[in-house]
């Protein structure tokens, strides 16, 4: 067998702007992730070129990588991916420790209304109140750019809605630019800008006159 | 069992090849020190019991001023004597050429018609003896030494004359097995050689033509040895009889057992803490490696694998990692056990000496290995099986953590947060923890241990050649002479300083114990020889009584101030006293017992006599001198402290320092694969968790540091730990390095304590920064996405 080179991506030409919630649709391998760790400076893309303002992305090599994600970019992942060996807060403190102008851990978890739950560890926490200490260690540092991969993909509906509504809330309090993968179409109504990928291209590009609300999602 | 499971296994085991491969080294260093230190005591043993048979060694010497052949007929006599043979031995100085000190030979009479009827010689090269001539044989150590062969010539001051000998052969002797010459601790075979000669030449030269000066008896079976000892002694008293000794007292005999005695023990002790330290690495090891295989274990089952059938497969990691350390460390213990053999072959002249490999002591280090392995691998395994299938296939709930004692005793609060996840991983698994630290310790501990031998050895020599023995040269005469030969010595250019010594053989006895020895007479003001206990402390020497070693008090039940009755075996009748033992000292050379001098002469009720001197001398006579000391017939030998050093410090070179060299490996190979195994498993156990701090931004050396931190805190605990072990265990290999020739003292230098710490840490970043690099290789994509 010879090898085929498959293409991730293909002519994807996209601007995310400060302050803006941006849904990225589609179906499992439609390329959205690739695009995500791409954005995130998790992977880096055979051609094209990436900005992050005068930054170019894609001649970093991976310490440089590092760098841009340390100072610039928070992190939500499906499965949380908490450090179970620390507690609520110390999750959120080890990412403030290595941040520039980080809030402090506490008013982090009180934003994601978890001020009563700090001392906690993962463990001895639902699977939604572990994503919402993610969260909360994604915005903590203060990122310019926040990535959630399939938030709510190990949620159920209900725990999915609240850890939806604290993004969307954590977006519109402190304006970080949030990008919000998901296969969920209902959730694109969330979104300033949604994206609707397919076989590795941008097959759609929306933008919502208004955000809808939480509750106005069915799923 | 199917296929498709091996060719999982295969590739696995390639996977971990690194954690396999430092498994296997520590089953090897295990196999390896069991063939190569007990197969080398097998080994000697065996060619010391052949040796003593084929050549028929003596059973009992008694050495005597003279005695006619007649006498032989009624030693043969004897109850229990099985064969009798007589000869006329002396000691002389032989004239060598480039040496520094004269050189020193025991002759021995040899048979002309036929063999000795004991204590035959085996002739290495060249033949024997054809009763022509001034012929000699010498004995291999020292012709190799002095690289002399059969053809040579040599010159000896035989009775007062100089005789060039014709050198016809080489020969070793069981009774020279260790050639020590008198007075010394170590063969010096520069200086110090058997030589064998006619009787019929001999004889005539030393005054003994029809008569003998030893006698050495070989007893029936069923003999009583003390029996016969006293009767002999009985014998030969009107004769000058000096004390009849068994073969347990034959000076080569004893230091060959000694060293016999020292090998059995350490290679049995060190066998077992390495195959011990290597079954429990096994089994940490093991266990955590399958605890980590938790899904496919289930899955298997789900299949329908039977638990047999899944608990062989994992057995079969254990296995492999066995049968190539086994295969490794069996080839390994055949080159060293040869080479070990080698390096006793210079020191122990036997023939066929040929290290050889029993399969049972194979099969045994094979069985323990195979058996920590089952038994590490089966624990996991049986707790992986255990769990219902479905149950196990349930992704892992975030591993429990719960406020512990970090947290009780406030200590949390306080530390960075990175901290904090080491301590709390730490204490979530104590046990784990605990053992890693322990394996670790034993890293520790085994160099704790070879290097307290060599502080121990080394600390021992120097107290005895720069603290006890201060003279430049140690004289023996070749009898006892009187004060003239003092002046004579005192006279000599360059001499600044002539101390006369006396021996006399004497027994003592307490109650049923008895034992022989020498009696060394010092002088009270004499500065060339004190009583030095091991502490380096300084004994004074009481006016009358005896001072005697710590270790002859034990062995005849005696304490300060007890009556000891002894019995002289020198002169013409053993004469019998009763004399107190003033002091006991604890020192580590010997049996020995010290008196006054003038009070040891009035025991012996004769003249007063010296057997050598002791001399102090300038540096830049000593040539003038000892060309003087050889052409003094009353001489018959002359050590020296610094050459006995020297001698001693190139064969420490030889033996302990390749010993301790192989120690570093095996420690190394035990601290790697207790840290890198760790480590290894840890980062499989939280390869998601570190990916994803690398994802959020954490630097490559920031998240190496999460990991490596954990084997830190567990090393840097072992190094206490280890030093508490290694402390233990030397005490019990000191205790087993207390014969009657030598005691090792239990002292460990602070350098040991530093160099054993710091060659264990060295070890742990090597094993670190390997690791590191799989910390730098994680995959920070694959961690968004799955689930472990």
């Amino acid at each position: 067998m010879g090898e085929v080179t498959v293409h991730a991506l293909r002519n994807v030409d996209i601007d995310l702007y400060a302050g803006e919630l941006l849904v990225l649709l589609g179906a499992s391998g439609s390329g959205k992730s690739t695009l995500l760790n791409i954005l995130g400076g998790l992977d880096v893309a055979s051609s094209g070129s990436l900005y992050y303002h005068d930054l170019c992305l894609h001649t970093l090599d991976s310490d440089g990588l590092t760098e841009y994600r340390r100072a610039h970019v928070g992190f939500v992942f499906q499965f949380y991916n908490l450090i179970p060996s620390l507690t609520a807060r110390e999750n959120v403190k080890l990412v403030t420790d290595i941040a520039k102008d980080p809030m402090p851990a506490d008013e982090a978890l009180q934003l994601v209304g978890l001020g009563d739950r700090l001392d906690h560890f993962p463990s001895q926490m639902s699977g939604g109140e572990q994503q919402r200490v993610a969260i909360a260690r994604g915005v903590a540092k203060r990122p310019n750019v926040l990535l959630c991969d399939e938030p709510t993909g190990a949620l159920d509906a209900q725990t999915g809605k609240l850890v939806l509504s604290v993004l969307d809330r954590v977006n519109r309090e402190t304006g970080t630019t949030t990008a919000i993968i998901t296969h969920n179409a209902a959730i694109g109504m969330l979104g300033d800008t949604v994206v609707h990928m397919s076989s590795g291209e941008i097959v759609e590009r929306t933008v919502n006159s208004s955000r809808a609300s939480i509750q106005d999602i069915e799923w | 069992m199917p296929g498709v499971l091996n060719r999982k296994l295969l590739r696995e085991l390639w996977q971990l090849k690194g954690q396999m491969l430092s498994i296997a080294l520590v089953v090897a260093t295990g196999i390896m020190t069991v063939i190569t230190m007990r197969g080398s005591y097998d080994t000697l043993v065996e060619a010391q019991q052949n040796y003593y048979r084929d050549s028929r060694f003596a059973d009992i010497w008694a050495p005597l001023k003279r005695a006619p052949d007649t006498l032989v007929s009624r030693i043969a006599a004897l109850a229990g004597v099985a064969a009798v043979d007589t000869r006329v031995t002396f000691f002389a100085t032989l004239d060598l050429e480039g040496l520094d000190a004269p050189a020193q030979g025991q002759f021995v009479s040899l048979p002309v018609n036929g063999r000795p009827v004991l204590n035959d010689i085996r002739i290495r090269s060249g033949r024997y003896l054809s009763g022509a001539g001034d012929e000699v044989l010498i004995s291999e150590n020292f012709a190799m030494a002095r690289q002399l062969s059969p053809g040579d010539t040599l010159r000896a001051i035989i009775n007062g004359r100089s005789r060039e000998l014709d050198i016809v052969g080489i020969a070793i002797s069981p009774e020279h097995t260790y050639a020590v010459p008198p007075g010394a601790l170590y063969p010096d075979d520069e200086r110090y050689g058997v030589l064998w000669m006619s009787r019929d030449v001999l004889g005539p030269a030393y005054d003994m033509d029809g008569a003998f000066n030893e006698v050495t008896l070989s007893l029936a079976v069923d003999a009583n040895p003390r029996q016969v000892i006293a009767e002999l002694n009985q014998l030969l008293d009107p004769y000058g009889g000096l004390g009849a000794y068994a073969r347990e007292n034959q000076p080569s005999h004893i230091i060959l057992q000694a060293e016999l005695d020292q090998n059995r023990i350490m290679g049995t002790a060190i066998p077992i803490v390495f195959l011990a330290v290597a079954a429990f690495l096994l089994n940490l090891v093991l266990s955590r490696l399958i605890s980590t295989q938790r899904t496919e274990i289930a899955v298997l089952k789900a299949f329908g694998f039977r638990t047999d059938e899944v608990g062989w497969h994992y057995l079969m990691y254990a296995l492999v990692a066995v049968a190539v350390g086994t295969l490794l460390g069996t080839l390994l213990g055949l080159l060293l056990g040869d080479a070990y053999i080698g390096m006793y072959g210079k020191y122990f002249d036997f023939p066929n000496l040929h290290y050889q490999l029993k399969p049972g002591l194979l099969l045994m280090a094979t069985g323990i290995s195979v058996f920590a392995a089952t038994a590490g691998a089966l624990t996991a395994v049986r707790r992986a099986v255990a769990m219902p299938p479905a149950e196990a296939m349930r992704p892992e709930p975030p591993a429990r953590f719960r406020a512990g004692w970090l947290e009780r005793m406030q200590i949390a609060s306080l530390l960075p947060s990175s901290m904090r996840m080491i301590l709390r991983n730490i204490q979530r698994k104590p046990i784990h923890s605990l053992l890693s630290s322990v394996g670790i310790a034993f890293s520790v501990a085994i160099l704790v241990v070879g290097m307290f031998m060599l502080d121990g050895v080394v600390f021992m020599m120097e107290q005895q050649f720069s603290r006890i023995q201060r003279e430049d040269l140690m004289l023996t005469f070749n009898e006892s002479r009187d004060d003239a030969i003092y002046y004579d010595l005192r006279q000599l250019e360059g001499v600044t300083r002539v101390e006369m010594y006396r021996v006399v053989p004497a027994r003592l006895r307490a109650g049923h114990r008895q034992r022989e020895v020498s009696i060394q007479g010092m002088l009270p003001d004499g500065r060339l020889r004190r009583i030095v206990a091991s502490s380096g402390e300084t004994y004074p020497l009481p006016a009358q009584g005896l001072v005697i070693s710590q270790r002859l008090a034990q062995k005849l039940d005696l304490t300060r101030g007890d009556s000891v009755a002894i019995e002289i075996l020198e002169g013409r009748r053993v004469a019998r006293h009763d004399l107190i033992v003033s002091g006991v000292v604890k020192d580590f050379m010997g049996l020995s017992v010290y008196m006054n001098q003038d009070a040891l002469a009035q025991l012996v009720q004769g003249p007063k006599l010296a057997s050598g001197a002791y001399l102090s001398v300038d540096a830049d006579a000593r040539a003038e001198i000892n060309r003087h000391l050889k052409n003094l017939p009353a001489v018959a030998g002359v050590t020296s402290p610094a050459v006995m050093l020297e001698n001693f410090e190139s064969q420490l070179a030889d033996s302990l320092y390749i010993g301790i060299s192989f120690l570093v490996g095996f420690a190394s190979v035990i601290a790697v694969g207790v840290i890198y195994n760790g480590a290894r498993i840890s980062l499989s156990e939280r390869g998601r968790e570190l990916a994803s701090l690398r994802v959020m931004g954490f630097r490559r050396g920031e998240t190496a540091r999460l990991l490596l931190g954990e084997q830190a805190i567990l090393t840097l605990l072992a190094i206490p730990l280890g030093w508490l072990i290694g402390y233990g265990l030397s005490y019990a290999v000191a205790a087993s390095l207390q014969n009657d020739v030598y005691r090792v003292p239990f002292t460990i230098s602070s350098r040991t304590y530093f160099l054993s710490a710091l060659i264990t840490l060295l070890a742990a970043v090597a094993s670190a920064l390997i690791v590191r690099h799989r910390v730098d290789q994680l995959d920070l994509i694959a961690v968004l996405k799955t689930r472990e």
